[in-house]
């Protein structure tokens, strides 16, 4: 919402600063959003005439002009194409500083005639780009008068932010009432006065709407003026449309911008010579066509409001009229529409055929219904102040829609709700100038709401609007009390978990990463992803159409981009959302992560080797470990999803169905449909499926029970199938003394190189932990062969001799 | 008396003069061996009266201990001297780079977060969560945002298809469904704080596709505007770590609150440099308000007992003011350099006794 300071002033008596004004029109929540001196680089220039022009002897295109600049006669050589006698132009002084060009000017000679001053171009006072000629002013243009007045720029714009339920300030009548409210100066009232009628208006008006649409368009007020002449609108109107961005286009157009920007009241003005029949409001029809001013055919279905004649539509209620009968300068009677268009119908309309008009705007925030035969008459008056020609009387159809209300206020309220004692007589002058009418009931005010306020609904919004203009800054802040004197965790366990996570794995030497939920909808479906109830009917863009499936694919893309840019080896890190339905609970929270190329850089000690999917299984253990999950009874299989590489990768599992995460090496035909480098080793870890985190009764550790005697180690190698897994082999040695057997662990795997083909060796180191006495050898040996029994029966492991 | 003297001169001599382990070693065997030569003189001493058995006995026990002594002196002379030889040529060149170990980042969005959570977990407030897919009423309708209510087009929603047009899903335009989720789940009072994530359908230099929010509700029988003001100037004081930031409350508007405010926080903009603190600028940087009655009663809470605030920040919007990260966008982009440049370290845990 744009208006210059001036224009304001013409509402709101006062004599305040701008700076005060703009300062207080934020803090009553019409937020400014810039304050525009136009005339700041026209300061000093001053309008002046051409009174003789003659062509410099020495330069051809040059001019020598004799300038009157009000108060004496210069000589001023210009260089401009439209030079010329009687020219009104803008002149700049000999000592003026030219903002445009950074240049102070001084007397000079040119070619041997002497030059004083300058006349301007607009993109030398940085009013626009243009440098093809000078400025040129209306003839009449007072001589030696400042020349921002002359071009009417010296009146500052003021733009500020209208929040969507304040419809009754995207006119300028609203912000100045607003402004009086809060104590910046006083309204000015408006001249409502009617216009008589002379005749009766030829043009008729109905409201034709099937049953339930009637709200649609319930009122309507219409008026004949007869025998105008629409011509271009004096400097005064074009000055403040071209203030607020708007074209000036001729006078009856212009006023209707003028009803809109000033009061908030859209009009709409037919050309009546071309009107066929009378008009009637009535919903559109589907398939009928339409033709708007923006020189754009709308196709319209069933349920838009149209003002049509015997040829069809000519207006679309409350968002854009229709080029058949739009005002030229060849009209001769014009015919004032001033009606009510409900504001969800509005709003679907615009939206619908994708048409933003400033009359759109306000009919879908809501525009005054009781205001619509005052802005009749206000602009009948201006039609014949600008136009001439002979007004007839109004053309009335339906009736005002019902917007009177009472809303109830306890004045307590103010303080309990809004935090700041007020006094009733405080609160009441407030809401009066806001228009609200207060009668004092029992224990609370019976507050009735304006025609121009459809968003005060209830007793928070009168609150609203009294702490408002009171001022936010004046209520006092209290610090919230807690309900115990030390705080319990803002973190539940489960969410705990998460932060744990996030942390260790940064801890692992994991970068994190934070990712788009969506991503392309064939990476999902690289990812078992891609279902039609995950992907977005309207995606940013073809690449983030689907809901991600896993965390992978994401930080795998990331890599390639980060080895695109010379930054190889990427390890990253999750932890997010993933999705397999659209329902709330068909997401889940996980944390993923990768490593790609080499375990590091090169390094003298340390040569770098190609990531494994141990890499991946050391960080997914290394999270359930630290998230208190009991990592030896998990079950480890060869049977993670399609997206591993079938070799490479494991399913991580606690009972025979709980799946907690995969890892492994990413599939390599993954990769390259993802274009990016091999190999990537990766892990996956679901909160969901992880036993419940506990809170614990009691914090106490069991108590530490240190064995007393020497502990006993033994190695075994075993020869055994290349299907035997190291699990099969270690759970069959512990398994030989549960007591006495502490720990089993594998320390060699090997294939090939003296061994029978479809064989490999593992070896393993068994510490026996006596707990009553040391062992004797004899009592050693004998476990000794109950491991290798244990594991022949399992595996048909072999001892290697 | 005297040849255990002589003879402890001499093995004294032969000792300091012996010239390695086993020369020492020769030593030893004959002084002290079996047939050693203190051995046999000891041997002699059943032969000898009571006084003079005494009196060498003594004596020969000394020399006895002396040399053994003297014995392990040189041995252990002979191991430093050989050890100093051996480490003269043991060298590294300590410049060398130590082993490589990888060095990991929190995102400053998870930091922020948790800088967050521990501010409001302060005051009381626990952290819940929604679903990221909603549907229309939680993320709009319930909130006092009708379908054909202006400020749904400022939204931009990501819409999913759900079983037919009327129940199509919609990706969260902010973490106030939460709110409604959490309200028709339990009782008041409530206190909670939401951080997540959020969708708009919007991209450009200031606008990302996802974003993060951490939406706060208090509902009790008390809390006023005060409180919001309370609440909010003590978090943004908090936050960025300036005693006594400017903080100012603006009236606003949105749906779900009533009265609403902007907040802005006091910043200084001058020839460049943006800083965060006293100023004649101001910076917004979240929208809040009272609970509006509507939404208390859409979600079956009586409105005329229960009131309170909510609020929402943006998550990203506060990191970027924070910590100076000058692009929205470079937030999702997971570049590595930038990671580790805007990144945290994974032990500086924020915590309102240890620092945020």
């Amino acid at each position: 919402m744009k208006f210059t300071f001036g224009w304001l002033k013409e509402h709101l008596d006062t004599t305040a600063s701008l700076e005060d004004v703009a300062r207080r029109l934020t803090m009553i929540g019409l937020e400014i959003d810039k304050v525009h001196h136009r005339a700041k680089d026209l300061d000093g220039f001053v309008v002046a005439r051409v009174i003789a022009a003659k062509k410099h002897p020495d330069a051809d295109k040059l001019t020598v002009c004799q300038v009157d600049t009000g108060k004496e006669t210069v000589d001023v050589v210009c260089g401009a194409p439209n030079a010329r006698q009687g020219l009104v132009g803008v002149f700049a002084p000999s000592g003026s500083y030219i903002p445009g060009t950074g240049i102070t000017l001084k007397p000079t000679e040119i070619r041997g005639v002497v030059s004083n001053g300058m006349l301007l171009s607009e993109r030398e006072v940085n009013l626009s780009d243009d440098h093809d000629g000078i400025i040129e002013l209306d003839d009449d243009a007072p001589l030696g008068a400042s020349a921002a007045d002359a071009m009417g720029l010296s009146d500052p714009v003021i733009e500020i932010e209208i929040t969507p339920n304040r419809g009754d300030c995207l006119g300028v009548l609203g912000v100045a009432r607003d402004l009086a409210a809060a104590g910046v100066g006083t309204l000015r009232p408006l001249n409502r006065d009617a216009v008589k009628g002379s005749f009766e208006s030829p043009v008729t008006v109905t409201l034709d709407f099937g049953k339930g649409a009637e709200d649609a368009c319930p009122y309507f007020v219409g008026r004949l003026v007869r025998g105008v002449k629409n011509a271009e609108s004096p400097k005064w109107l074009k000055d403040k449309l071209t203030a607020v961005g708007l074209r000036p286009i001729s006078a009856l157009v212009d006023i209707t911008n003028l009803m809109t920007m000033d009061l908030g009241r859209p009009l709409h003005v037919f050309d009546a010579g071309k009107l066929k029949g009378g008009l009637s409001v009535r919903l559109s029809k589907k398939g009928e066509k339409f033709q708007a001013l923006d020189g754009k055919e709308y196709d319209l279905d069933d349920a838009m409001t149209v003002i049509a004649d015997d040829n069809g539509a000519q207006a679309l209620g409350g968002v854009i009229g229709g080029d058949a009968s739009g005002c030229t300068e060849d009209t001769v009677d014009v015919f004032l529409e001033s009606a009510y268009f409900d504001p969800a119908r509005t709003a679907m309309t615009g939206r619908k055929l994708n048409v933003l008009s400033d009359a759109r705007f306000r009919f879908e925030r809501g525009v005054d219904p009781a205001f619509l035969v005052d802005g009749m008459e206000i602009a009948t008056r201006l039609v014949m102040e600008l136009c001439g020609g002979e007004a007839s009387e109004l053309v009335v159809a339906g009736a005002e829609p019902k917007w009177q209300r009472d809303v109830m206020l306890r004045p307590e309220r103010i303080e309990t709700l809004g935090g700041v004692k007020m006094g009733n007589k405080d609160i009441v002058k407030i809401l009066s100038s806001l228009g609200f009418d207060c009668k004092d009931g029992k224990e609370s005010f019976v507050v009735a709401v304006p025609s121009w306020r459809p968003d005060v609904v209830g007793e928070a919004c009168l609150v609203e609007e009294v702490v408002r203009i009171h001022g936010y800054d004046n209520i006092p802040s209290v610090s919230l009390k807690r309900d115990a004197s030390l705080p319990s965790p803002a973190l539940n366990v489960s969410q705990r978990r998460r932060v744990t996570a996030r942390r260790l794995l940064a801890v692992r030497g994991l970068v994190e990463a934070v990712t788009y939920s969506f991503l392309s909808a064939k990476q999902a479906s690289l990812f078992g992803g891609g279902a039609a109830a995950l992907t977005l009917t309207n995606p940013i863009s073809a690449d983030l159409d689907v809901m991600r499936p896993s965390l992978l694919p994401n930080l795998i893309a990331a890599a390639a981009r980060n080895a695109a840019r010379g930054t190889g080896n990427a390890r990253l890190f999750e932890v997010g959302p993933y999705f397999w339905g659209a329902a709330p609970d068909e997401q889940g929270m996980a944390a993923a992560g990768i490593r790609a190329g080499a375990s590091g850089a090169r390094h003298w000690a340390e040569p770098p080797r190609p990531v494994d999917a141990f890499d991946a299984k050391a960080d997914a253990l290394a999270v359930l470990a630290e998230l208190g999950i009991p990592v030896d009874k998990l079950d480890i299989a060869a049977e993670a999803p399609a997206w591993y590489h079938p070799g490479y990768s494991g399913v991580i599992r606690l009972g025979p169905k709980m799946v907690l995460g995969h890892f492994g090496v990413i599939h390599p035909g993954v990769l390259q449909a993802m274009n990016a480098k091999g190999p990537i080793a990766g892990f996956e870890i679901f909160f969901a499926a992880l036993p419940p985190a506990k809170e614990k009764k009691s914090k106490a550790r069991p108590p530490l029970d240190l064995a007393q005697f020497q502990a006993v180690a033994r190695d075994f190698a075993f020869v055994v199938d290349l299907s035997v897994t190291a699990a099969e082999l270690l759970a069959a040695a512990k398994s030989a003394d549960k007591k006495l057997i502490d720990s089993v662990s594998l320390f060699d795997a090997f294939e090939g190189a003296g061994l029978e083909d479809g064989k490999k060796s593992l070896a393993v180191n068994v510490v026996l932990q006596p707990l009553d006495k040391t062992l004797t050898d004899a009592e050693i040996d004998a476990v000794s062969d109950k491991v290798v029994a244990n594991v022949s029966k399992a595996t048909g492991g072999v001892l290697r001799g | 008396m005297s040849d255990v003297e002589a003879l402890r001169k001499e093995l004294a001599a032969a000792i300091d003069a012996a010239a390695g382990l086993d020369e020492l070693e020769q030593i030893r065997v004959s002084a002290l061996g079996k047939k050693g030569r203190i051995t046999e003189l000891m041997k002699g001493l059943g032969a000898m009266d009571a006084d003079a058995r005494k009196a060498t006995g003594q004596a020969l026990n000394a020399l006895k201990s002396e040399i053994a002594q003297a014995l392990e002196a040189k041995k252990s002379s002979f191991a430093d001297a050989e050890l100093n030889a051996r480490l003269v040529g043991e060298t590294v060149d300590v410049t060398l780079p130590a082993r490589p170990e990888a060095e990991g980042r929190i995102h400053p969005i998870s930091q922020t977060i948790d800088e967050v959570v521990a501010i409001f977990g302060e005051m009381g407030l626990s952290v819940a969560e929604g679903p990221d897919i909603e549907d229309d009423w939680h993320n709009f309708t319930a909130l006092n945002i009708p379908p054909d209510h202006p400020a749904r087009q400022e939204h931009d929603t990501f819409y999913l298809p759900g079983a037919g047009e009327e129940d199509r899903m919609v990706l969260r335009t902010h973490t106030s469904p939460v709110q409604i989720r959490t309200m028709m789940a339990g009782e008041p009072p409530f206190r909670m704080i939401v951080p997540g994530r959020t969708y708009r359908c919007d991209y450009d230099a200031t606008h990302s596709p996802m974003f993060h929010q951490v939406e706060a509700l208090v509902v009790d029988e008390n809390t006023h505007m005060g409180h919001l003001k309370g609440c909010l100037i003590d978090f943004c004081r908090a936050f960025f770590d300036v005693d006594d930031l400017p903080v100012r409350f603006r009236p606003s508007y949105f749906p779900f609150t009533e009265p609403s405010a902007e907040v802005d926080i006091g910043c200084v903009r001058k020839d460049g440099e943006f800083r965060i603190g006293h100023g004649d600028d101001w910076l917004e940087i979240l929208g809040c308000g009272m609970v509006n009655p509507k939404v208390l009663e859409n979600c079956n809470i009586d409105s005329t007992k229960y009131q309170g605030f909510a609020f929402g920040i943006g998550i990203e919007r506060l990191a970027m003011l924070k910590y100076g990260i000058p692009d929205l966008r470079t937030f999702y982009e997971s570049d590595l350099r930038w990671l580790r440049h805007y990144g945290f370290s994974a032990l500086s845990a924020p915590s309102m006794v240890g620092g945020l």
